[in-house]
């Protein structure tokens, strides 16, 4: 049985790999164009829409997505909830890839990215939201990556260091659950400050609440998505208790996810209740309003209280699946469906094939940088070395 | 990213206590900001604009900006509607407003506003109000984030996408180098129909109030950019109402910074509240943890207790039985012999001694019990 596992793996592999070759391939010769021929020859971009998938995926979702690192440590080592303990080292680690991928994808839409660290060696502008994305996103990269440290450190034998890095855990933890805070939530807020550009539905002065909750709900989305995904292509990986813990783990972040979107479909009632735009339900983007709020948050709210009721772990994996697109969907909305929603078509946005690929890229980047550690690194099981020592 | 915590929280600390314009910001409270008191302005008075494109014309030749596709004299432009672009500081529009009537002219660019967005978006203070009432970029800072586009109101700063290396953020300067220089701005100067005027703000106010007042019913009662987003540097005055010819008139009256405020306000108060909490989350588990601990401790301890009990309970019990059987069955066989010993006796009389074996009982399964207990 295990053979044959390994085989199929095999053989996904190797047909994975063949295709991710092409998209690095690809991305390379595109990010060649980016450099020297500027955003006009790869992007879709024009003054009237400053900033496209990039930004509105790359950015806004893949900080939401990677989210799943703060959630699952806070819930294990600040909630105390010590049975999810083996799914932490995963969640950190795709938080940090993430988080390391969207400050790569950032180098690609700004204007001068060598001028990145201007905002804190130059002038500071505090005024600015996005001076509280970059500090946050900056300062979060690093604690992420100290989180990550201690299984980068077993894997090369250095006990002292590990030792070192383990102890810093739970101010890591901390520190990590305040700045993703204030960092998911700013993105949100950037929006604020366009209240003539954003469709009303989507325009609140509760946009950083939105967004906050929502990254707790798409991180722990995420992290049952994506251990769906190791189970079926790492299982000769997983240790015992990661795979013992599996199904509990499941059960736990599915009855969680369905009580936080509960509380979002609330909080966005109340949103639509206090700016009284109940009338706008009946518009064109009413409706799209409703497709996202009863599809992607009302329903997998639902299917997810199913999943646990019933403990009908596929049901709350492909509940996961389906809120993970939810949120997609909501940040796409936010920064490029309903934003500009007042100019004619004409002047409207659409990502040019250069820019998906160029995001294409760089996701696969992190696919293979994934699995290049958790093929090497103590990530779904414990170094023997160091078992039960945390 | 080598920023040490302490320097960043207190950037965060600072963050919306300080403006992007140098001075205090009043984001938080209810006091307003209404412009430098030497401020310059300009007005626009779209009714007396006649579509000539000369303010078009001065501003590339004043900017140096490269020449244009089609000519400025050439007024089929004016045909499709066109917006401020990298290489265009200053578009000319034109609208049918109403059947036979003729059309309406109205010049667009930046607007330097009091409190501008651009200036409150941007994360490295590119954009400053001066005091000459210019807005001005510095490029030599700008990361070409963009941010500052999507804040502008009025959509007016454009952006080099053709630039590799070097892309910068453009829009009008209201001639900022000039002022320096006391000249007047190069379109102000241009215009040939007195439709654009030069001066204090406060004095083009006045100047607007009193057309509007002497011509009722040639104006809109309304001056564009009093107080929209906190209000402008750049004013207008029309003849048909303003949301006809494209300009919004649902920006509101609060400045863009303070759209934001409170979003920053929220900084220092999850900085300061989240450890709390959390550190409190976290004792509240630990302790949890502690006592259920304790308590499973103690359940086992008593559990143990108990299981030894009735094992041992059960132990005497048994040996009891296995006694008493041993005793029964000890009894039976002597009874048996007796009984066998009697029949002999009886039956022959002789003295053949017949000797029973007796058997050990049987000592129940002790083994099995104490390996799952
Ligand atoms: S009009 Fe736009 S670009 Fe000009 S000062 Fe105001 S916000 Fe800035
Ligand atoms: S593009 Fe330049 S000027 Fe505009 S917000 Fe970004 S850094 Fe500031
Ligand atoms: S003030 Fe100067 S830069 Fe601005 S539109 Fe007029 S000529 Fe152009």
């Amino acid at each position: 049985m295990s053979d044959h596992t390994a085989e199929t793996g095999k053989s996904v592999f190797t047909l994975f790999n063949l295709v991710a070759g092409i998209i690095v391939v690809m991305g390379l010769i595109l990010t060649f164009l980016r450099f020297t021929g500027g955003l006009s020859t790869v992007t879709n971009l024009s003054d009237y829409n400053p900033w496209g998938i990039w930004i509105g995926f790359d950015l806004l979702t893949g900080v939401a997505l990677a989210a799943g690192g703060y959630v699952t440590s806070a819930a294990v080592y600040i909630f105390g909830m010590k049975k999810y303990h083996s799914a932490v080292r995963p969640a950190v680690l795709t938080g940090f890839l993430g988080y390391a991928l969207v400050v790569l994808a950032l180098n690609y839409d700004v204007g001068r990215p060598w001028r990145l660290p201007y905002p804190f060696i130059m002038q500071q502008g505090t005024t600015s939201l996005l001076f509280e994305v970059a500090a946050c996103v900056a300062l979060y990269l690093s604690v992420l990556f100290l989180e990550y440290s201690p299984a980068a450190l077993e894997w090369l034998g250095l006990k002292r260091a590990r030792n070192l890095a383990i102890k810093l855990t739970m101010a890591l933890t901390f520190f990590g659950v305040i700045l993703s805070t204030l960092h998911q939530s700013s993105l949100g807020a950037l929006y604020l400050i366009a209240p003539s550009k954003l469709h009303p539905l989507w325009y609140s002065t509760y946009l950083p609440v939105y967004f906050f909750v929502s990254s707790i709900i798409a991180g722990i989305s995420m992290v049952l998505f994506e251990s769906t995904l190791s189970h079926r292509y790492f299982k000769d990986k997983m240790s015992r208790t990661y795979l013992d813990e599996h199904n509990p783990v499941t059960l736990g972040f599915g009855k969680a996810a369905s009580y936080v979107l509960a509380g979002y479909f609330i909080i966005k009632i109340i949103g639509i209740s206090v700016d009284n735009n109940w009338h706008l339900l009946g518009t064109g983007y009413g409706v799209w309003f409703l497709v996202e709020l009863l599809g992607f948050v009302a329903l997998p709210c639902f299917l997810y209280a199913v999943g646990v009721r019933e403990k009908n772990l596929l049901l709350i994996r492909c509940t996961a699946v389906w809120t993970v697109l939810g949120v997609v969907l909501n940040r796409l909305n936010v920064s490029l469906i309903a934003f500009n929603y007042h100019l004619p078509s004409t002047e409207r946005y659409v990502p040019h094939w250069m820019e998906v690929g160029i995001t294409l890229f760089i996701v696969t980047l992190g696919v293979l940088a994934f699995r290049f550690i958790v093929t090497r690194m103590p990530i779904f099981y414990e170094h023997p070395d160091y078992e039960d020592a945390h | 990213m080598s920023i040490s915590r302490r320097k960043f929280l207190g950037w965060i600390g600072a963050a919306g206590m300080t403006s992007a314009v140098g001075r205090k910001a009043h984001a938080a409270s209810n006091k307003q900001f209404t412009g430098y008191a030497e401020a310059n302005a300009v007005l626009h008075d779209i009714s007396l604009c006649i579509g000539c494109r000369k303010c078009e014309d001065a501003c590339n030749k004043v900017n140096d900006l490269p020449p244009p596709k089609a000519s400025f004299s050439d007024l089929s432009v004016l045909e499709a509607s066109r917006r401020t672009d990298a290489y265009t500081y200053t578009v000319v529009n034109q609208k049918q407003t109403s059947g036979n009537a003729k059309p309406v002219f109205f010049k667009n660019q930046c607007n330097h506003c009091l409190e501008p967005a651009c200036a409150s978006a941007c994360f490295v203070q590119a954009f400053r109000k001066t005091d000459t009432g210019a807005v001005t970029y510095d490029e030599t800072v700008c990361v070409g984030c963009r941010y500052c586009m999507v804040a502008c109101p009025f959509e007016i700063p454009a952006y080099e996408y053709d630039k590799a290396l070097t892309p910068r953020v453009t829009k009008c300067t209201m001639c900022y180098p000039r002022l320096i220089d006391g000249k007047l701005p190069g379109c102000v100067e241009a215009c040939p129909a007195e439709a654009l005027s030069f001066g204090k703000r406060d004095d083009l106010l006045a100047l607007a109030r009193e057309r509007i007042r002497k011509f009722p019913e040639r104006y809109v009662n309304h001056v564009y950019g009093e107080h929209e987003m906190g209000g402008t540097s750049w004013l207008y005055l029309s003849n048909v109402p303003f949301d006809r010819i494209g300009m919004r008139m649902d920006l509101g009256t609060r400045p863009a910074g303070e759209l934001t405020a409170g979003a920053l306000g929220a900084v220092p108060i999850v900085v300061g509240l989240w450890p709390i909490l959390l550190g409190g989350i976290y004792a509240v588990s630990k302790r949890k943890d502690k006592i259920a601990a304790e308590e499973q401790a103690e359940a086992v301890a008593a559990a143990l207790e108990e299981a030894n009990a009735a094992a041992d309970a059960r132990l005497t019990s048994e040996l009891e039985k296995a006694e008493k059987q041993k005793q029964l069955a000890i009894e039976k066989e002597v009874q048996k012999a007796l009984e066998e010993q009697a029949a002999a006796a009886a039956e022959k009389a002789a003295g053949a001694d017949g000797t029973a074996d007796v058997d050990k009982p049987e000592a129940g399964d002790d083994d099995s019990r104490s390996s799952t207990e």
